[in-house]
């Protein structure tokens, strides 16, 4: 009977994630310029802090040979250039937006050669200028902080799910990265298949939702009646993390696909920079979390809710469907994480087939230094982390580092409060 | 399909030193989970340092190969002290989260372009194993149609392999051992009985952390680099799959687990790859005959875990759970 249970939700998975494979594959490109050529010279065009650089010029020249091109809105530029042979590529630092400037030592104009090859792709460097470098810290810091806020909140979403899940079964779910992956691959399957965005984002939540009930039905709530320990169903998870992931990429491919809109130029408010995706999912996340933490606060669900998570045997005694409230908390988890990937395949940009593995160990880090199992520890601690991944790059940590300071933060936290910062004493032992 | 051919690549891959380097690690995994019941999700990140650590001090330091080796013994040590001393008061799936952590926390540090002058950040680090092979007694020809570079580390590797196991048998059955079984069932019974469960469980860690450390080695000299992306999250969970699938608290269950996981892999793919190129299966590119293979590996690992806790070889009393 398991045999079947499990073999009917592993075709659950396989029949959630089957339209992805209907969708096209159009990958960004960088756009193509006027003169349509065999050879080209191009480049993306990102500051420091990998943000791309719109509407700049470069041009290329070659004897009698110009060719000129504008940055798109990722930052790509593109030349096509009638033969191989040495050009002198010149940006035009005029077109450059306030505040940046090329990074010392980056040759402009710079003469570049073919080498065998039909591209030539020309990097430029870009750092604030020592001249405004003041000014700029405080606008940056604020920027970073505003973008830390919106990370956080996302991760949050998946986090809240997670800390429900923990706190109502004791299970630390490692399959939580694959269920934030599902949002946005649906939402991208669901979009390529025709359906209107909107209807993609609500099949997409609804998916998430499925997904979160079929894994509780098929695969946890029968492991439950067995009475099997918390460690064995740990390392279950993992197998159900490879097995969606790869289940994920089989349908998905490898390659990182763009939900619509994804492009999008900042807009000032204030003294904040921030793109409109960036504003819409901070907007997003607060609005639903506050939801949550509402329903779990002032309604009977939410009071079922936390006496599950206090004591499932006492709860049980006095009358609550653990079972049933437990199902809810799978179908919520699942919901939210669908709708935390939607925002994070914005926010990075892009979906791929491992975008939740990535944050996973951030979610957990967030989870974690809350306090495991207190909802709202959760939502406090995915916040920190978020600032704090965003805010490190601010003070000079590389931005290829900026996940360890978030781990390494966790790892300090649990040496000096191992029940986290909302957590009680007890849960540890 | 060539069935001979099929089955000669599964039985090489049988003993190849990839497969001896997972049956080491998976080993170290073992005296972890199997023997002291911890949790440790970063065998992964105990064998990037055990490989970085070597191919860094032989690049960067130029040492001869047996103080490289030590240097990459005393990192994986010290990396297990670092884990260790916040973690082993807590409960068991807070280690796995910190030990899963700090795994990564090492992939990224090795990864970074801050330090590509040191780790070759994304590109790894290349030419370090001449140390090795100018030590191999064999002359240039033909063994078993391996040449001598492959034979040697084979050997050497197995070899490795062969003492641990006889070293992890013996400490598992000495009065070390017991203790160390007695933690895994309860822990308050052995600290009532004044024994030192936190040192215990740190001696643990450390040996454990050392054999992946080995492993590391053993995997990445045949390679002739090391490559920070080998060392993810995923190498991990496939060395818990080789630990589960041979039985998590014997010596050599591991080992048998890794040769299995390999054989298995090898099989599925040739077979696939097989189909694919004959036409018998049209709906299925080989990338994705890849990948059907690693969801296999996902649901064998939920389905070990759900009805054969104890591996093939397993005692189901010996079990680190309930």
């Amino acid at each position: 009977m398991m045999m079947g249970a499990v073999a009917s939700f592993v075709m659950a998975i396989l029949l959630v994630a089957a339209p992805a494979s209907l969708a096209s594959t159009p990958a960004p490109s960088a756009p193509p310029s006027d003169q349509s050529f065999q050879n080209s010279i191009s480049g993306f065009l990102r500051d420091d802090t990998r943000a791309p650089l719109p509407e700049v010029t470069i041009t290329a020249t070659n004897g009698t040979f110009t060719g000129t091109a504008t940055s798109a809105a990722n930052g790509s530029w593109n030349i096509g250039v009638p033969e191989q042979g040495t050009y002198t590529v010149e940006l035009d630092e005029s077109t450059l937006p306030e505040g940046i400037k090329l990074a010392d030592g980056q040759d402009n104009p710079r003469d570049v050669t073919f080498s065998q090859t039909s591209n030539l792709s020309v990097i430029f460097a870009f750092g604030k200028g020592i001249v405004v470098q003041q000014q700029d810290f405080g606008q940056n810091l604020l920027n970073r902080l505003v973008a830390g806020l919106s990370f956080g909140l996302l991760l949050a979403l998946a986090a809240v799910g997670l800390s429900l899940i923990f706190g109502t079964t004791g299970l630390t779910n490692f399959a939580h990265g694959e269920m934030v992956t599902l949002g946005a691959v649906l939402v991208f399957g669901f979009n390529a298949l025709g359906l209107p965005f909107w209807l993609s984002i609500l099949f997409a939540l609804v998916g998430g939702g499925v997904f979160g009930y079929a894994q509780d039905a098929g695969l946890w709530r029968p492991l439950r009646k067995r009475g099997s320990g918390l460690v064995p169903m740990m390392i279950v998870s993992i197998g159900l993390a490879l097995a969606v992931r790869y289940v994920i990429q089989f349908f998905f491919g490898g390659a990182t696909q763009q939900l619509p809109y994804a492009q999008s130029a900042e807009v000032q408010i204030g003294p904040i920079s921030i793109s409109p995706n960036n504003l819409w999912s901070l907007v997003i996340s607060a609005v639903v979390i506050a939801i949550v933490g509402v329903v779990l606060l002032k309604t009977r669900l939410g009071k079922a809710t936390r006496a599950v998570a206090d004591n499932p045997s006492l709860a049980a005694a006095s009358g609550i469907d653990v079972d049933s409230v437990i199902r809810i908390v799978w179908i919520t988890g699942g919901v939210l994480a669908s709708l935390g990937g939607i925002l994070w395949a914005y926010y990075r940009p892009g979906v791929t087939f491992d975008m939740g593995s990535q944050i996973l160990l951030l979610i957990f880090a967030g989870v974690t230094l809350g306090g495991l199992g207190t909802v709202f520890g959760a939502l406090i601690g995915s916040v920190v982390v978020g600032i704090f991944v965003e805010l490190t790059t601010v003070f000079g940590l590389a931005a290829d580092l900026k996940y360890v300071g978030a781990l390494f933060i966790m790892i300090v936290v649990l040496l000096f409060r191992p029940q986290g910062i909302l957590g009680r004493r007890e849960r540890v032992g | 399909m060539d069935f001979g051919n099929i089955f000669a690549s599964a039985l090489g891959e049988m003993f190849s030193p990839t497969t001896a380097a997972y049956a080491l690690a998976a080993l170290g995994l073992a005296v972890h989970f199997g023997y002291s019941g911890l949790l440790n999700f970063g065998q992964a990140g105990f064998m990037a340092v055990g490989a970085y650590g070597f191919a860094v001090s032989t690049l960067t330091f130029g040492v001869p190969f047996f103080v490289a080796l030590l240097i990459a013994i005393v990192c994986a040590t010290l990396f297990a002290l670092l884990l260790g001393i916040p973690t082993l008061r807590l409960r068991a799936d807070y280690l796995a989260i910190v030990t899963i952590a700090s795994a990564e926390i090492v992939r990224y540090i090795v990864t970074t372009n801050q330090l590509t002058a040191v780790t070759g950040s994304a590109n790894g680090l290349a030419a370090f194993e001449g140390g090795f092979y100018s030590m191999n007694p064999f002359p240039e020809g033909s063994y078993l149609g391996m040449n001598n570079r492959d034979f040697f580390i084979r050997i050497v590797g197995w070899g490795v392999v062969i003492i641990c196991c006889i070293l992890v048998w013996l400490l598992m059955r000495s009065p070390w051992g017991r203790v160390l079984k007695g933690i895994r069932e309860d822990e308050n019974a052995v600290r009532s009985l004044g024994k030192n469960v936190y040192a215990y469980k740190m001696q643990a860690l450390i040996i454990g952390g050392v054999l992946g450390a080995l492993a590391g080695m053993i995997f990445t000299l045949p390679r002739g680099a090391v490559q920070p992306a080998n060392y993810g999250t995923e190498l991990t969970f496939f060395l818990w799959t080789c630990l589960l699938l041979g039985g998590m608290a014997t010596v050599l269950g591991p080992v048998i687990g890794a040769m299995m996981f390999w054989v298995v892999l090898s099989l599925t793919q040739s077979i696939l790859y097989g189909l694919i190129e004959s036409g018998a299966i049209t709906w299925l590119t080989t990338a994705q005959a890849g990948q059907l293979r690693y969801i296999l590996v996902g649901v064998a690992l939920m389905l070990l875990m759900i009805f054969r806790p104890q591996g093939v070889f397993g005692n189901k009393k010996e079990l680190a759970f309930a």
